[in-house]
């Protein structure tokens, strides 16, 4: 007895010990290898996918069948490539993006905001493809969200990643309910889509569903869309992008700010915004349930296909008549991991998207969105009175004015999560006042771009 | 002389012997105790002490991190919602769950007991993620909570149940109770049925009514099994993380953010892998803080 009473708590704290000894002898993470920086700085210059046979390892975001769609194609045109995909969805990539990319890299790879797997040295430099392949001839505009300097800010510096197609945000609406409310075209200036709102209250119908439940914040669409039409789209990207002194509380996001609440007190938004997801919001759209959604042209072909003849498009409106016009405008962002073994071949096929008439064709057609490339590339033919045509159109427009922006949750890694959703949930809910909500993201911005 | 001793010799040999067998047999257990509890345990200790972002390199800052769980309103709030998800995770369980546990025991020889015990402990069986899905439809603005209030006249009462920053963390609470209910009142059943009858008709002849012995025969004989099912559903209350993750992910605005959660966004939405390791330890100690004296009160004095 005696025995085992002074034995048993020795050996446990001598096998505690041990253990503690095993792991605690270094700092987590700091083997070298993974964050050598120059493993990514040479950048290769022949895309090829050869002649012999290649398997190219893909991570994809199911529910879009865009990427399987091009890679079929690909494989059709170049019967040596074949595929190996794995698909999951956006969060679990997000979550799942930089061990993937450390341990076990896929040769492509849908990617989240990209600035952090910079700084890990976890993505491929481009900048010597792009330069061969004449990628630097295109819109810069085109590739500006995916250029990243060695602090990981945005904006310019070596290209990390590239796009399949490139997205554009507006207001879609409902043509029947736009009728029976006195809506013959859309709106031109702020003021008239206010009156729109207010008629469409008045005679019954639900103005605007938008997603905001739950851990996502959809009221940053037409936060941003105010913002734009107030302010100047370049400062809000110089915020996105990180530039130093750039910062989110100004006199024009204010009055954007104060816009949006005065539509949530006005009664234009349904009562149960802060329990609505995506999904929600899509469904009530096409049931007819309400007159606008503030979304992006990634759902165009869905919307023609579900509400074909009675859906229609229009980008937010300037706040001065004639005004320029903004949008949020992002690449659909494919990267390669800086480890990846075939990634002459993916840059090739990356190319191939781009540049391809078959794969312009299916950007558009599938994807619904602009295919990336030269501005005078070839474009396939869409369905007049198409919301597909209407939102193609409308990038037009945006690319006149220089009005594309990245998304205000892209800003930083946590933005979108940490800030933007409870702050844009608690307006929704009347806690929040625009002033508080404003300097409160600029103070978990001005933290986070700190470390 | 010498036969005693090389007799107590032996003895130690076999003893000793017989102990390294102990431990031979109990190697596998211990191997695998030690990789995937010990080991885990003592690393989420030391990344704790570091800021890192799980793949590049660390920096050690000692305890900034448990620093900032003391200052940082939304990790401190998220703690406080946890202990206001036990009023409905442990105390409406418990007591609903006695409640019933009683009520079936009076009438433990119809069908009708049968059924009752059925269906209150069918939520155990039901994932969590599906349950989740499920009361987050039923609470939706057009869910049968709503339809039914509008149904007897309470229609100004309906509201995205889920959605509102007032009744978004009571109706995830309810959702635990309703899963945790079954758990109690089976635990309590079983224990009821451990009580001596005789005690009963003593009881009985001495002119007690239903309450009486409810308050003097059963619940003092329960203690130990009132004492598992505190201490079950307050670890439920305190680590929740998949009820709340189906039905409100945290929001609307945190108003339901609890640590559980808030440890899995630290860790994999943010990448502060070091700021969630201190979190997690924290919860850790809060459990058992608040476990173990619960353990104590309901041993003690059982016997």
């Amino acid at each position: 007895m005696a025995h085992g009473t002074t034995s048993r708590p020795l050996l446990t704290a001598i096998t505690l010990a041990t253990l503690l000894a095993t792991v605690a002898c270094s700092a987590p993470g700091s083997d070298a290898s993974s964050a050598d920086p120059n493993s990514s700085a040479a950048p290769a210059t022949t895309a090829t996918c050869g002649t012999a046979p290649i398997t190219l390892k893909a991570y994809f975001e199911t529910g879009f069948p865009l990427p399987k769609s091009l890679t079929e194609e690909f494989t059709k045109q170049h019967p040596n490539v074949t595929w190996d995909i794995r698909e999951d969805q956006f969060a679990v990539i997000t979550q799942n993006a930089p061990r993937v990319l450390a341990d076990d890299p896929p040769d492509l790879m849908r990617l989240p905001q990209v600035s952090e797997l910079v700084k890990d040295g976890l993505l491929k430099n481009l900048d010597g493809y792009a330069q061969t392949l004449g990628w630097t001839g295109w819109p810069a505009s085109q590739l500006q969200q995916m250029r990243v300097g060695p602090d990981g800010r945005r904006g310019d510096g070596p290209l990390y990643a590239m796009g399949l197609n490139f997205s554009m945000t507006g207001v879609f609406y409902n043509k029947k309910l736009a009728t029976q409310i006195g809506m013959t075209q859309p709106p031109a200036t702020l003021a008239e889509f206010d009156t729109l709102l207010e008629k469409a209250k008045n005679a019954g119908v639900t103005p605007i569903n938008q997603f905001n439940g739950g851990a996502t914040g959809g009221l940053a669409f037409p936060l941003q869309n105010l913002m734009a039409a107030y302010g100047d789209a370049g400062a809000i990207n110089n915020w996105i992008f990180q530039r130093s002194g750039a910062t989110i509380d100004t006199p024009p996001n204010l009055q954007a700010t104060q816009h949006l609440e005065k539509w949530i007190k006005s009664g234009f938004f349904a009562p149960d915004i802060n329990s609505q997801d995506y999904a929600t919001m899509m469904s009530r759209f096409i049931e007819g349930k309400n007159l606008f959604i503030f979304d992006g042209d990634w759902e165009s072909g869905n919307l023609d296909k579900q509400m074909a003849g009675n859906v229609g498009f229009f980008l937010m409106p300037p706040a001065q008549a004639g005004g320029k016009q903004a949008a949020m405008s992002a690449p659909l962002t494919y990267g390669i991991g800086s480890k990846a073994k075939n990634a002459d071949c993916a840059v090739f096929f990356l190319n191939w998207v781009a540049t391809d008439q078959k794969a312009r064709d299916i950007a558009v057609t599938v994807g619904g969105s602009h295919p990336m490339g030269p501005a005078d590339a070839y474009m396939p033919a869409v369905k007049e009175g198409s919301v597909t045509a209407a939102t193609l159109a409308a990038g037009a427009v945006i690319g006149q004015d220089n009005g594309a922006m990245d998304f205000i949750a892209n800003a930083t890694g946590a933005i979108y999560a940490k800030s933007w959703t409870p702050q844009l949930q608690k307006l929704a809910a009347g806690q929040q006042t625009p002033e508080a909500l404003l300097a409160a993201v600029q103070k978990d911005y001005e933290s986070q771009v700190k470390n | 002389m010498s036969a005693p001793v090389t007799e107590r010799r032996a003895d130690r040999a076999r003893r000793s012997r017989a102990i390294w067998l102990g431990w031979l047999f109990a190697a596998p257990a211990v191997i695998m105790y030690a990789t995937f509890v010990l080991r885990p345990l003592l690393l989420t200790v030391q990344y704790s002490l570091y800021d890192w972002n799980g793949i590049g390199a660390s920096t050690w800052v000692g305890l900034d991190n448990y620093r900032r769980l003391l200052t940082d309103e939304d990790l401190s709030a998220s703690i406080l919602h946890a202990f206001e998800l036990i009023i409905f995770f442990s105390g409406v369980p418990v007591i609903l769950g006695l409640f019933v546990a009683a009520t079936i025991r009076d009438i433990a020889q119809s069908r009708l007991a049968v059924v009752a015990r059925t269906v209150l402990f069918l939520p155990q069986v039901i994932p969590l993620v599906a349950a989740g899905i499920m009361w987050s439809w039923l609470l939706s603005t057009t869910g049968t909570a709503n339809e039914l209030l509008s149904a007897v006249g309470l229609g100004d009462l309906t509201r995205a149940w889920l959605g509102d920053f007032g009744t978004a963390l009571p109706a995830v609470g309810v959702i635990g109770a309703w899963v945790l209910v079954g758990l109690c009142t089976l635990l309590l059943l079983a224990g009821m049925s451990k009580i001596d009858p005789s005690l009963y008709e003593a009881a009985r002849l001495d002119g007690a009514g239903p309450v009486r012995e409810f308050l003097s025969i059963t619940l003092p004989s329960l203690r130990q099994e009132i004492g598992v099912c505190v201490t079950v559903t307050v670890i439920a209350a305190l680590a929740s993380f998949d009820i709340v993750y189906i039905a409100t992910q945290g929001g609307p605005g945190n108003a339901t953010m609890v640590p559980g959660l808030e440890i899995y966004y630290l860790a994999f939405s943010e990448r502060e892998v070091g700021m969630a390791s201190a979190l997690a330890v924290a919860l850790i100690v809060l459990v058992l803080a608040c476990v173990l004296p619960i353990q104590r009160l309901t041993r003690d004095g059982s016997r």
